[in-house]
This record gives structure tokens, sequence and C-alpha cells, in this order.
């Protein structure tokens, strides 16, 4: 309950403050924390106009895209306290809910008939699949380290033994930047600012989107953001009490902003060909992680 | 009872076949039909009390030869019982459909009829007999009768030559059977297979494995495990759309069941056999659905599918056999109730797809992904089925194949707390490979729905909307309902799983217990979360819906950069959808492309056709296949057409028939006389 609250409240800002990091950046004053927001809502009272092509995908792909993420955020935990709803396994469940609305949103795509939007559709579909690995390893490892398998009893007995959790936590947050960045199609996988169709990944396929659906993606995106973040804060909260963990998830969501508005200065796009060796640096590390489990565990033989 | 009613069952199929020549093709489906149905109903309610009373055991005296003929059904048998039946169920009512179009060829059709009921009793009796050599007849009378049922449009080239591909290779496979059923025949004196039982477990483990690795090889073929594949992309495509489902959704299945059962009876190294299944499961698996993925063909993309699904019930599979090696109960649990509800999973799902491809096969009359397009709009009913199917076939939630997947996902993950090293390295192997599988279904099937039925039609053709009569849809709707509502309910069969792992395990330990409700629960959780999901979306949708009836709607052709013609033949098409999966996949997979580009100022026709070819069967079946013949050339010379030749070979035989033996006394003897000295 409490991480659910946390969660949308988080939403509604995330996108201002990397987008006022970008502006900082690039030597700009840039617009309120809030424009971001703001532009959904404008967009939420818009008109829309929808394609002769489309059919009852089109229409309901948003929205399941939407719940989809919802569901998974109902699942994640604020350190002891659970989720709505928690089981053992339920990662699993949070990684295929939100492959779900992935699906919807790809056949959105190609429901079109356009041109460009099946490229994004495409792209949406390879790079998804690429990340997965790193997610379930990740996970292995860590319900390999408390041998528990769901959310709540991972984040919740993850410092219970050594210290040396911390340092897990510390990678694992990088694999969850970076899983967030390939998730939300942003640098340097995919350049959301692009205005090249043949360059873009989420942006293409939502080209025929238009009014409340776009408003809705768009939205979705931010929430899919703080969710990120959340998980991120999970590695560290543990057992605090709410009145540390609620500054400390603050404070990890606002540094993850900054850090993917700093990304999103700093670097280029890769090339499009070059993406998937990028994101099978993301297995690689969480294989890394998962032997380094082991290794405490001392497991090796 | 069950005696009784299994003796009926036979009969029927028997009466029904007699009786079949004296009906017009009209009234051989109905008869068919209501025999199918029957035999049906016969077979659910054996199957539900033996779940509900406790095994049936019987024997008939047999002859001779065979010995006497123990009938066994178990849980596990009635739980393949069950599956067959319901497939076929739903096979026999929307064949009796696809059919029609082919009223005309009534000597096929009656044959067709007649292997169809053979097939099915065939295959309900393999899962109930428990002897060697009659289980082998049996098991010939079901390669032959499927043959004939493959083969139905045999005036067709390629379906003949898939049809004895397919004839060849389940014969390897009985060969393989004989061999296994030989060994213990000739070990234990019966072909009981509880001899098969007691003979393993007073010998070393090398020998149970050996004979396990006999019977692995061949289930493996039926079942269509990699490298024992090579026959199923080739008979999918050349069967009609019904049996393709049958035979995706139950007759490869058999394979699974004859390897459960024999894992069942062989006692040896279970460690090892559970490494074994595991590795050759994952490697199915990617490989599988690997080749799936560039497939053009949408029947062809389906059977590398089923391939795909293989792999994920072998690593089922082969977590339950490390769970019984390493004596982790929860384990055995997990692996093999994964595998077996993922066994009715891939029959509900597979043969959903297969029947509306049937249907999308009847309207376009061709399989050409690159071909199809906007089918959505011309065959909603079917379009939503296989949306269906599909969302079910990657493992997402709310439907079933989430289920049986999230199952195997707990028993890897509850693998990962063993002491040793070795099994958690397999099970991490384990875990990427379900993932990769996962992920590459997910760019199979928006390829497959995306293509087919949504966008604009690729090529031109009529646009009227198909006539999809209810007869038709209304048994897709059965097997789609039964998808949801397993997704949804999945502790529904939970107690009959529980009572087929008995059989593996039988004295479950206190820990086990407890674990066990752990995973009812968190099976519980994922029914309710699944109908949540459903709620939830529908509640958002609803909400849309009333937010967007006060905005202004406008249509409008899609976007197309101020380009305002006719797009249809810009969409994007399947080979480029999986492009860059094509460049990443290259190394592994076999793709020839013929490439005409356009070169000069006025440059031809330009195209672009790619070939994905199997890797596997070239180097197992085509490379050796072609050695052999040019090895068999070198003595074509002998067949000369001369008829005093071939009297003078079959003189040299005669005589050196008789001669050999008496020289090789002689020699004996000699050598004898020279010992002696």
């Amino acid at each position: 309950m409490v991480s659910f609250l946390l969660i949308i409240l988080a939403s509604l800002f995330f996108m201002g403050f990397v987008i006022r990091t970008k502006s900082i950046a690039s030597g700009r004053k840039g617009p309120g924390i809030l424009q971001p927001m703001k532009d959904i809502l404008r967009l939420w009272k818009k008109g829309s106009v929808y394609s002769t092509t489309t059919s009852f995908i089109f229409q309901i792909a948003p929205t399941a895209y939407f719940t989809s993420v919802l569901m998974a955020i109902l699942m994640i935990p604020h350190g002891s306290n659970p989720g709505f709803i928690s089981f053992e396994g339920d990662f699993v469940m949070f990684a295929y809910i939100l492959t779900f609305g992935k699906f919807f949103m790809i056949i959105s795509a190609l429901d079109t008939g356009s041109s460009f939007e099946g490229m994004g559709a495409s792209r949406e579909a390879l790079f998804s699949m690429l990340v997965e690995p790193a997610f379930f390893i990740l996970m292995g490892s860590f319900a390999l380290l408390t041998g528990h398998t769901s959310f709540h009893s991972i984040f919740s007995l993850l410092h219970y033994g050594s210290n040396i959790s911390y340092m897990l936590g510390v990678l694992a947050s990088i694999v969850f930047v970076l899983i967030a960045m390939i998730e939300n199609s942003r640098m340097p996988v995919d350049d959301p600012k692009t205005h090249l169709e043949l360059t873009m990944v989420h942006e293409v396929m939502i080209l025929d989107n238009s009014g409340f659906d776009l408003g809705l993606i768009m939205y979705t995106t931010h929430l899919k953001f703080a969710m990120y973040g959340a998980i991120i804060a999970n590695f560290f909260i543990g057992m605090l009490p709410l009145e540390i963990s609620i500054p400390i998830f603050i404070g990890i969501q606002l540094g993850f902003a900054i850090a993917v508005g700093l990304i999103e200065s700093f670097m280029a796009r890769f090339r499009m060909g070059n993406n998937p060796q990028f994101i099978f640096i993301l297995t690689s590390v969480s294989l890394l992680i998962f032997f380094g489990v082991l290794l405490v565990l001392g497991k090796f033989m | 009872m069950e005696k009784f009613l299994i003796e009926i069952f036979n009969l029927l199929a028997v009466v029904a076949i007699v009786s079949l020549f004296f009906f017009k093709t009209r009234g051989k489906g109905i008869l068919a039909l209501c025999v199918i149905s029957l035999q049906v109903i016969i077979g659910s309610v054996v199957a539900f009390s033996v779940f509900s009373n406790g095994i049936s055991e019987y024997f008939y005296p047999g002859s001779f030869i065979t010995g006497r003929i123990p009938i066994r059904i178990d849980y596990l048998s009635a739980w393949f019982m069950l599956i067959i039946s319901f497939t076929f169920l739903t096979g026999a009512w929307y064949g009796s459909q696809y059919m029609k179009q082919y009223i005309d060829q009534a000597d096929n059709i009656t044959l067709h009829i007649v292997a169809f009921i053979l097939a099915y009793t065939a295959l309900i009796d393999i899962c109930i007999v428990q002897n060697g050599i009659v289980m082998l007849v049996v098991w010939e009378i079901m390669a032959l009768s499927s043959f004939v049922v493959v083969i139905f449009e045999h005036y067709k080239k390629e379906t003949l030559k898939a049809g004895i591909n397919f004839l060849v290779q389940s014969h390897v496979s009985i060969l393989f059977l004989t061999i296994a059923f030989m060994w213990a025949k000739v070990k234990t004196g019966s072909f009981d297979f509880a001899a098969i039982a007691t003979y393993t477990s007073t010998q070393s483990a090398i020998t149970g494995m050996g004979l396990f690795l006999c019977f692995f090889i061949g289930f493996a073929i039926k079942a269509g495990f990699v490298p024992f594949h090579t026959w199923l992309p080739l008979a999918h495509p050349a069967a009609p759309a019904h049996i393709s489902g049958i035979m995706s959704g139950v007759i490869i299945k058999i394979g699974i069941y004859g390897i459960l059962r024999v894992l069942l009876l062989i006692s040896t190294d279970m460690k090892d056999i559970g490494y074994f299944i595991v590795v050759i499961s994952v490697i199915t698996g990617v490989y599988g659905v690997m080749l799936a993925i560039v497939q053009h063909n949408l029947k062809k993309l389906l059977a590398y599918h089923s391939i795909e699904n293989i792999g994920i019930i072998g690593i089922g599979i082969g977590v339950g056999c490390l769970g019984l090696g390493y004596g982790n109960q929860i384990l055995v649990f997990c692996g093999f109730g994964g595998a077996l509800l993922h066994t009715l999973n891939h029959s509900l799902f597979k043969s959903l797809l297969f029947y509306t491809t049937g249907n999308v096969y009847q309207a376009k009359h061709t399989m050409d992904i690159e071909a199809m397009g906007g089918l959505l709009k011309r065959m909603p009913r079917s379009g939503y089925l296989f949306l269906i199917g599909s969302l079910a076939i990657c493992g997402l939630p709310p439907f079933n194949g989430f289920v049986s997947e999230f199952f195997i996902y707990n028993g890897l993950f509850n693998g990962l707390y063993t002491k040793q090293f070795l099994p958690i390295l397999f099970i991490l192997f384990a875990i990427l490979g379900l993932v990769i599988i996962g992920g590459l279904a997910l760019v199979c099937f928006t390829k497959a729905f995306g293509i087919v039925f949504l966008g604009t039609p690729r090529v031109k053709g009529s646009q009227e909307v198909i006539n999809e009569s209810p007869l038709r849809i209304v048994p897709l709707y059965f097997v789609a309902l039964a998808i949801v509502l397993i997704g949804v309910f999945p502790v529904l069969l939970s107690p009959m799983l529980q009572k087929i792992i008995l059989l593996y395990q039988p004295a479950p330990s206190p820990l086990m217990t407890i674990q066990l409700n752990t995973l009812l629960e968190s099976l519980t959780s994922v029914g309710w979360y699944s109908l949540g999901f459903i709620a939830l979306t529908s509640f958002f949708y609803l909400i849309r819906h009333f937010v967007i009836a006060h905005r202004v709607i406008t249509s409008d052709s899609t976007w197309g950069c101020a380009y305002t013609g006719d797009a249809s033949k810009m969409q994007y098409t399947a080979s480029s959808f999986i492009r860059s999966y094509r460049k990443l996949a290259e190394p592994v997979l076999q793709i020839k492309r013929d490439k005409k580009e356009a070169i000069g100022l006025y440059p031809d026709h330009i195209s672009q056709v790619t070939h994905p070819h199997d890797k596997v069967e070239t180097w197992l079946i085509d490379k050796p296949l072609y050695l052999t013949k040019r090895l068999l050339n070198r003595f074509a010379f002998l067949q000369n057409g001369n008829v005093r030749a071939y009297i003078l070979y079959g003189f040299i035989f005669i005589s050196s028939a008789i001669v050999l033996p008496i020289v090789i006394d002689k020699i004996v003897l000699i050598i004898k006389f020279f010992n002696q000295l």
C-alpha cells in the first residue's frame, strides 16, 4: 500500500526531474517540474484520430499496457511493507505481466499497417527479449541469497546476513537502471527526442496514437520509471522503519531521475545494430552477480 | 467396471469401422463424429473413475508369444487419456467442418475416417497397455494410421514426401523401442512393464541408463526432441488442419507419455538422467523457437513451436528427475507437475492455433505469411481465437501457458537452494533457456499474429467477409474456454497432478507438504491476480470509453509521412519484422538468400527470397543420406537389368550359403588340429 502510493507520487514528478536535469546540463533553465504531467493532462482532454486500418486491438492496447504496468506495481513492496499482493514466485509474474503489455503495444503498432511502426515493433520485440534474461538471473541470484522467491521476502531479508549485500545492491542497481533505460526506450538504446522515424524504437510505435491513448502511453512510461526506481530503492531499504525509508526512497528516485537525465545529456545513441551487444552486457553483469552470490554462500566446489 | 468400459471402447471402434462402408460420405462423417464422441465420453469416464477410485489393474491371458497382458490404468495413463480425448473431440468436430470442401473425394474421406478412429483408439490403448509386444503392435497401428491421416492430400507431391519421411522416422522410433523391449524381455523373460522395474533395480546404474537411452531415443523421435525433430516441420504443414492440431496436440505427446512412463519404471542414477534431459530440452526449446521465427509458412512456424514446447515440457521432466536424484521433493513436484500441466496446456493452445490456421488456409488457400494481412477484419472470430492461442503459447497471464511455466520456474528457483554446485549450474542454464524461449516466443507470435491478421492485405484479392460458420467456430470456443479457465483457476487441476506425482514420489516428507502448500497458495494468488488483471483492464477500458465518448473522434488513414497513396505494399513484412533478429541468429541458423538487386540504369524486377534451412536436418539426415547413396551407387552396376546376371547372383548366394558353413567347419577343424600339436 505504502509503496503503491509512493510510486504513483514519484511517477508524477519523475520525468520533470529528468527534463530539468537535461536542461541544466545543456545550459538552459528548462520547464517546471510538473510540465510533463501537464502535457499528459492536456492530452487526456484532447480528441483522437483513429486510422481506418486499425481494429479493436489498437483501441485496447494502450489500456492493456497501462494496466499491465499498474498490476506489476501492485507487487512491489516497500522494504518490510508488502505490496498489495505478494506470493512466492511473484517476480516471474511481474516479468510476464509486463510482457503482456508489451505484446499488445507491438501488435497495436502492426495493426496500423504503417510502413514505419513495424520498425519500432520489431525492435521493441527483439530488445525486450534480450533484456529478460538479465532480470531473471538477477532475481534468481537474490532468491538464492535469501532463500525466497517473492519480492517482499527477498527485499526484506536481503541485508539479514552480511553487509556484502549492499555491494550486490549497487551492482544490481546499475543493471536495473540500464534495464529501465532499455524498457522505456531511452538513451543510449533509443533517442526519444529524435525526429527521424528510422532511428526510433518506442516513439515510432505510437505514431498513430493520439489524444487520450497517447496520454495513457506516456503516463505509463513515467509509471515504469518510478516502478524501476522503487525496485532500486528496495535494494537498500531492507527492514528500515518508514520514517527513514521514505526519505531514502525519495532520495533514490531523485538520484535515479538525475542519473537518467545525465545519461541522456552526455551519451550518444548507439547504432541500432550494436544495441543487442550492449544489452547482452546486462546479462553478463547479472551472471557476475549470480556467481558473486554463490561465492558469498560458499557453494563453489 | 473399467475393463468393461475399455472393451466397449475398442469394440466401438471396430464396429464403427466395419459399418462405415454401409453409409454415404455425409453419413460416414456423422457416424464418425458420433463414434468419436461416444468413445471420448467412455474414455473420460474411465479416466475420471481412475482419478476418484484409484488405480485399476486387470489381466488378459494373452498368447504364448505375448505372455500375460496386463492392463494398468494409473493416474499417469488417466491424465493422458483425458488430454488425448479432449483434443480428439474438438479435432473431430472441427475436422468434420474442415473436410466439407473435400466431400467429392469419397474414398479418400472413408480412408481418412477409418484411420482417424484407429489413431484415437490406438492412442488410448497405448496409455493403458503394459505389455511390451502388445504395446509395440498398438504403437505400430498408431504410427500407420497417423501416417494415413497425414497424407490425406496424397495427390500433392510434397504431402506424400512429408508423409513418407514421417513414416520412415516413426519406424526408426519403433526400432529403438523394439530393441529396448527385447532387451528387457531377454533379460527377464517377460514383456510385462513391471519386469523392467525389477530388472533395472537389481542391475548397476549404467545398465538402467543404457535401457533408458534406448527408450528415450525411441520416444524422443515421436515427441520431436532435437535432433530427432526433423519429421515434424514437414508433416505438420502437409496434414489437414485438424490433423495438424491433433498431431501437435497429442500424437507427439505420446512420446512424452512414454518418457514419463519409462521414468516410473527404470531405477538408475536419476541425477545423470536429469542432467541429460535438461540439456537436451533446453537445446530443443531454444533451437525450436529460433527456427520458428524465421519460418514464413504459418503451419511450419507452428510446427517448430511444437518442438519448442516439447523443450519446455522436457525441462520440467529434467527438473523433476534432478529432484528425484537429489531427494529434493518440491523439485519433483514442480518439475513433473509443470511438465504434465504444460502437456495439457500445449495440447489446448496448439490445437486452437492449428484449427484457426485451418480457417485461414481455407480463406486464403496459402500458408505464406507474406501474402496475408488484414485478416482480422475478414474473419474476426478466428483472429481473436488465434490471438488467445498466441498469448497462451507465449506463456502470458491470464492464460494457461503461464501457469505451467510458473510451475517450472518455481521448481527451478527452488532447485537453486541445493547445496551442490553442479545442479545449480544446470538449473541456471535451464532458467536462462526458459527465459530466452519465452522472449523468442514473443517475437515469433507478435510476428505471426501481427502480419497475418493485422494491417492491410499484402496481396490484392477479394475483400469480402468470410463466412465463419458457427459449427466451425464453436469447438474452438470450447478450447479457448479451457485455456482461460486453467489460466484463472490453476488450482482446479492440482489434486490430479498431486496424485500423479505421488507415483514418482511415494512418500512425501512433512517439509514437502509445507512447500507444496506454499506453491498451491502461490497458484491461487496467480489465479486471483490474473482475474484482477482482467477486471482492471476492463475497468480502465470502460473509463476510457466514457472519457473519449465526450471527445471529438475522427478517422483518417494511417500516418504515412505525407504519402497518401496505397501503402499496403510498404507495410512491414514478416521478413523485415525479424530482420534484426535474423542478423543476430545467422551464425546459428542456415538461411539461404536469393537476392536480385537493382542494377543499371533501367533496373529489372527486384526481389529477395529467404529459405531457412534446418542445420540439424542437413547434418544428421541429408548429409549421411547423401553419403550412403554415393556409397551404394558404386554397386549400381550390379543392377544391370540382365536376368541371367540375376540368376548368377542367386546361384552365388545359394552356393555360398551352402559352402560357407562347410568351409568354416573345416577351418575350425584344422585350427583344432594345429592346437593339438
